[in-house]
Order: C-alpha cells, then sequence, then structure tokens
C-alpha cells in the first residue's frame, strides 16, 4: 500500500496512532479512534490544513510587529507562499483587532486577520 | 513616601490570571482593585504567544494570545478596574502592606485588605542546567526568542538546536522555521515529551524536525557566537553515554527546560512554598498560609492551558471575596492531601471538606490503564496520564460529605491495574 500514511490524532491530548490508506476510493483506518478523531484523520490525510498564525511589519508606531492569524485553516502545502506573501505586507495604526489584513489570502477563500488592537 | 492608600484587593500583575482575578472581584462588588503590572502593556506573557488554542474553555473558540488577552483587558476596562502599568512591586509584607514605584507614581505605599499574587513564571536558563562550553552568544531562553521574534520583530539566528521539548521550544521550533530558520532538532533528557502531542505534530512532524528523546547537549562551541553544540544520548540517570555524542553546526541554541513559579515577593510575605510545585500552598479558596494572600495561575503551579490560569485567577477572587467578608474558608479545619509516590504535585494542598474543589494532580512518570484514589471518597479508571498532564479531579459536596469528620489527611495515590 504505497499511500500508506501513519497519523496521529490531535483532537485531544491522548494522541492516538493510525494507519490510514485509500482502498477502492474508500479512507480505512487502523487503529482505536473516537468518532471526532475519524473526522480528523479522514482529513488530514485527504487534505490536512493549518490555521496560521504570524505577524505583520507595523510602520509609523513605537510598536513593531501585529499579530495576525487565518480566519480559518488553509490547506498545509500553501503555509510558506502565505508567509512569503505577509511578509511583504507593512501595517499603520489605528487598526482594530479583527480587521481584515489580507482578503482571501492565495485564493484560499480564508481571510488573515489582526490579532490584537493597534492604537 | 506619601501617605498610605487602602486598598480592598491588590493583584500582582496583569497576566489570564490577574486579570481574570481582577475582573471577577469587580463583579462580586469588591470596590477598590488595583492591578499592579511592571510592564508598559497588559496582559503578561499572552502578547508574545501569537499562536493559536487559547480560550477553547472561556470563550468556545480557538484564538491566539493577543486576542484572549484583547478579550480580558476590555472586560476588565469595562468593570472600570484600575491597571497601574510600568509599575512594579518592590515589597509586601505578611500584614498586606505593599510598595511599589513607578516613573509616573514615584514610591508608593498601599495597605491592603487582601493581595491575590499572579505574578506567572520564569524560564529555566542555562546557569541552572549546567551545560559545558563555552559562553558565546546565540543561546537563548525559548520564551526570549519568542518576545524577539514576535515582539521586537528580530531573527535570533538561523541555524538552530533546541534543547528540551517543552511546549514553548516546540512552537519556537514551528515559529522559527516558518520565518525561514533552519531547525536541526529538538532534544529533550526524558524519554518521553515534556510537552502536548498537539505541539509534536503541529510543531516538529509538520516541519520534519526530528525529536531526539533521551538526549541532551553536553557542550557548547563558539567563540563570540555559537558555533554548533554536541550532542549525547543518556541513560536512565540521565548521565550521558560514552560514544554517542555528535556535533551539530548551529548559530543558535534555544533553551526550553521549564518554567519556575516566580514568588519572591510572596517570600518577602512569609507565604510558605511547595517544593514539588514552586508556588504556595494553598487551600480550596488559593489562600495561602498568610491570611488574605491568595495564590493563582502560573505562579502557584505551571499549568498546561490558559484557561485554567484565568480560573485560578476567578477561585482567588473568590477568596479574597470571603476574606473581605470576614468569612475564611478553612481555618477551622483542614485536610491535607498528600500523594504516594506516583504523585508529582497536588493543588490544592489541603481543603477544609466543607465545599466542592477542583484537585489539580500531576503523576510523577507516565502510566497507563491506571485507577486514581483519593482517600475512601473517590476512586476513578483512568487509560492514562503523563506528567505533561495535568489530571483535574472535581470532589463536589456530595463525595465531600462522606468525609469522615475527624479525617485530617487524604491520601492521592495512582496505581497501574
Amino acid at each position: 500500500m504505497s499511500n500508506l500514511q501513519e497519523l496521529i490524532c490531535i483532537t485531544c491530548p491522548k494522541g492516538c496512532v493510525t494507519k490510514v490508506w485509500k482502498e477502492k476510493g474508500n479512507i480505512k483506518i487502523e487503529g482505536k479512534i473516537c468518532k471526532k478523531g475519524k473526522e480528523y484523520i479522514k482529513q488530514e490525510y485527504i487534505e490536512p490544513k493549518r490555521v496560521l498564525t504570524s505577524t505583520v511589519v507595523v510602520e509609523r508606531s513605537s510598536i513593531k510587529r501585529l499579530p495576525i492569524r487565518t480566519r480559518e485553516a488553509i490547506p498545509k502545502k500553501k503555509v510558506f507562499m502565505a508567509m512569503n506573501h505577509l511578509s511583504e505586507i507593512r501595517i499603520k495604526p489605528p487598526v482594530k483587532i479583527g480587521t481584515v489584513i489580507v482578503s482571501n489570502l492565495l485564493n484560499t477563500g480564508v481571510d488573515v486577520i489582526a490579532c490584537d488592537d493597534l492604537f | 513616601m506619601a501617605t498610605t492608600r487602602h486598598l480592598d484587593l491588590a493583584i500582582i500583575g496583569s497576566g489570564p490570571a490577574g486579570l481574570a482575578a481582577a475582573v471577577k472581584a469587580r463583579q462580586s462588588g469588591i470596590k477598590d482593585v488595583v492591578v499592579f503590572e511592571r510592564d508598559e502593556r497588559p496582559g503578561g506573557i499572552l502578547p508574545q504567544c501569537i499562536h493559536n488554542g487559547f480560550g477553547l474553555q472561556k470563550f468556545k473558540a480557538e484564538l491566539t494570545g493577543p486576542e484572549y488577552a484583547n478579550r480580558y483587558i476590555k472586560m476588565a476596562q469595562a468593570h472600570s478596574v484600575d491597571i497601574e502599568l510600568d509599575t512594579m512591586v518592590l515589597e509586601i509584607d505578611k500584614n498586606r502592606t505593599l510598595t511599589a514605584v513607578s516613573e509616573h507614581g514615584g514610591l508608593r505605599a498601599y495597605q491592603c485588605r487582601s493581595i491575590i499574587l499572579a505574578m506567572g513564571c520564569r524560564e529555566r536558563p542555562r546557569g541552572a542546567i549546567g551545560i559545558g562550553g563555552t559562553r558565546p552568544a546565540g543561546v537563548f531562553t525559548a520564551g526570549q526568542a519568542q518576545r524577539l521574534v514576535n515582539i521586537e520583530g528580530y531573527m535570533p539566528g538561523e541555524a538552530v538546536v533546541i534543547l528540551g521539548s517543552g511546549d514553548v521550544g516546540m512552537i519556537m521550533a514551528r515559529r522559527l522555521s516558518l520565518e525561514g530558520a533552519e531547525v536541526k532538532a529538538v532534544t529533550e533528557i526524558q524519554p518521553f515529551t515534556s510537552g502536548l502531542i498537539r505541539n509534536e505534530v503541529q510543531c516538529l512532524h509538520d516541519f520534519d524536525i526530528p525529536l531526539l528523546l533521551s538526549h541532551t547537549v553536553v557542550e557548547i562551541y563558539g567563540d563570540k557566537r555559537v558555533e554548533g553544540v554536541t550532542l549525547a544520548e543518556v541513560d536512565a540517570g540521565w548521565q550521558p553515554l560514552e560514544g554517542t555524542e555528535h556535533f551539530i553546526a548551529c548559530d543558535t541554541l534555544l533553551l526550553s527546560v521549564g518554567l519556575i513559579p516566580e514568588n519572591e515577593l510572596s517570600k518577602m510575605a512569609g507565604v510558605s512554598l511547595d517544593p514539588r510545585t514552586g508556588g504556595a500552598y494553598v487551600n480550596e479558596l488559593l489562600e495561602t498560609n498568610v491570611p488574605g494572600i491568595f495564590s493563582c495561575g502560573n505562579v502557584l503551579h505551571v499549568n498546561d492551558y490558559v484557561d485554567e490560569v484565568s480560573n485560578e485567577g476567578e477561585i482567588a477572587a473568590r477568596g479574597a471575596k470571603n476574606h473581605i467578608k470576614g468569612s475564611p474558608v478553612g481555618k477551622k479545619k483542614e485536610i491535607a492531601l498528600v500523594g504516594n509516590k506516583t504523585i508529582g504535585q497536588i493543588v490544592p494542598q489541603a481543603i477544609s471538606g466543607q465545599q466542592p474543589v477542583t484537585l489539580c494532580i500531576r503523576v510523577k512518570r507516565p502510566m497507563e490503564k491506571l485507577t486514581l484514589r483519593i482517600g475512601a471518597i473517590f476512586e476513578k479508571k483512568i487509560a492514562y496520564a503523563r506528567p505533561s498532564e495535568m489530571i483535574q479531579i472535581r470532589l463536589s459536596k456530595k463525595i465531600l460529605s462522606e468525609l469522615e469528620p475527624s479525617t485530617a489527611r487524604l491520601k492521592v495515590s495512582c496505581e497501574e491495574r
């Protein structure tokens, strides 16, 4: 089975270890896993996603960096591309927490938002 | 010094414990509440913890550290909490006199009806673990590096080795990788990680960073700047095994080797400390041995989740309210909680047995299929336990009603089945 992956569930602190593979178009999971964990493992197998948190450069302020995050998880494979994109961003105060800093990041359909107020 | 000001409640520290305590105190009707914060902004360590995973319990949302802090700062403002920023508490004593200094207010004295200690914890530095070698630039604690990257906007280095698999260390492994550094290895002296599984997966596996268990750094090389470190495998007694040494070139070494509650002020006031937690001995309302002085959050014991820290702040505020009203708990009767050899720590260390309480327990080593017992009143089968994951046990009024009136000690034990 070349498409076999060993995945650890992180839904709870227990950290169940599973073996996942594809068989006739169906995803098979081996290992004791709860219902919630099953969903996570399936998603992780098909398309792993992560909430990306980072900072962007602040100009004209004594505060140097503004913390930001993607509102929802984005495909893991786009994380480094997203970091490159974010490194170009320059922000000036004032910014309110929750403000969209980048909309539709790399066509993921997910916005990047400010995680703090900037006065 | 100017005249002494009277306060109902002084809270030292405006992190997640202090702010939660302040909000709860105001909600419960305590009038003169002042929070003392030595930094120029409130929030404690949260502003530099830009990763997510905060607030799942308190806000039913997965927030970043700055977002969690922001919510509490706004709640504090809404409840007219007075936060004295840029203000250092120099001394407190057993009569609850507090001395603070700031550039804007000078040296001031306060007479407090109650005090909540919420100073948090500090990282264990290089000096505390005794690594051999030279003393070049490029050795940082993980939290120091976190501040440099996330607040100041500087990268501490390009090729990094991290000693210790604590959560902050693993989170920094991810953060530095995202910012373009190469994290060459995370080493852990114990045969198991000391952080959460979630962080092992999302911070190390995601970036193909090797985690070397039962390994440590035995020597640091470099004249002006770190040039590399020697790693070695260790035996069960943490002694380096000869012949296993290998060199890794790097310009930065991060230390994530434990957190220590910051109790300098507590000691001045005569607060007794528990050597197992590094924090105060407390009862269920988190009151220390000094009447009217309470301790909560990471200055009491290092917690896993910020939500637990804020919960403790709220309990301490309840305690302060009771004290101000003149109805202290647990003074008449105290039942000591005593752990057997598998138990690393228990908070609170004593209870009155008269009101419900949540016990925070850590085991000393990883265990599977265990039974946790508290005296003859509580028994629970647990699938697994790890030192890095605090076990919380709620003792309801009903459970506590089964206590014999003469009980002075309650044994807490974990045994494998």
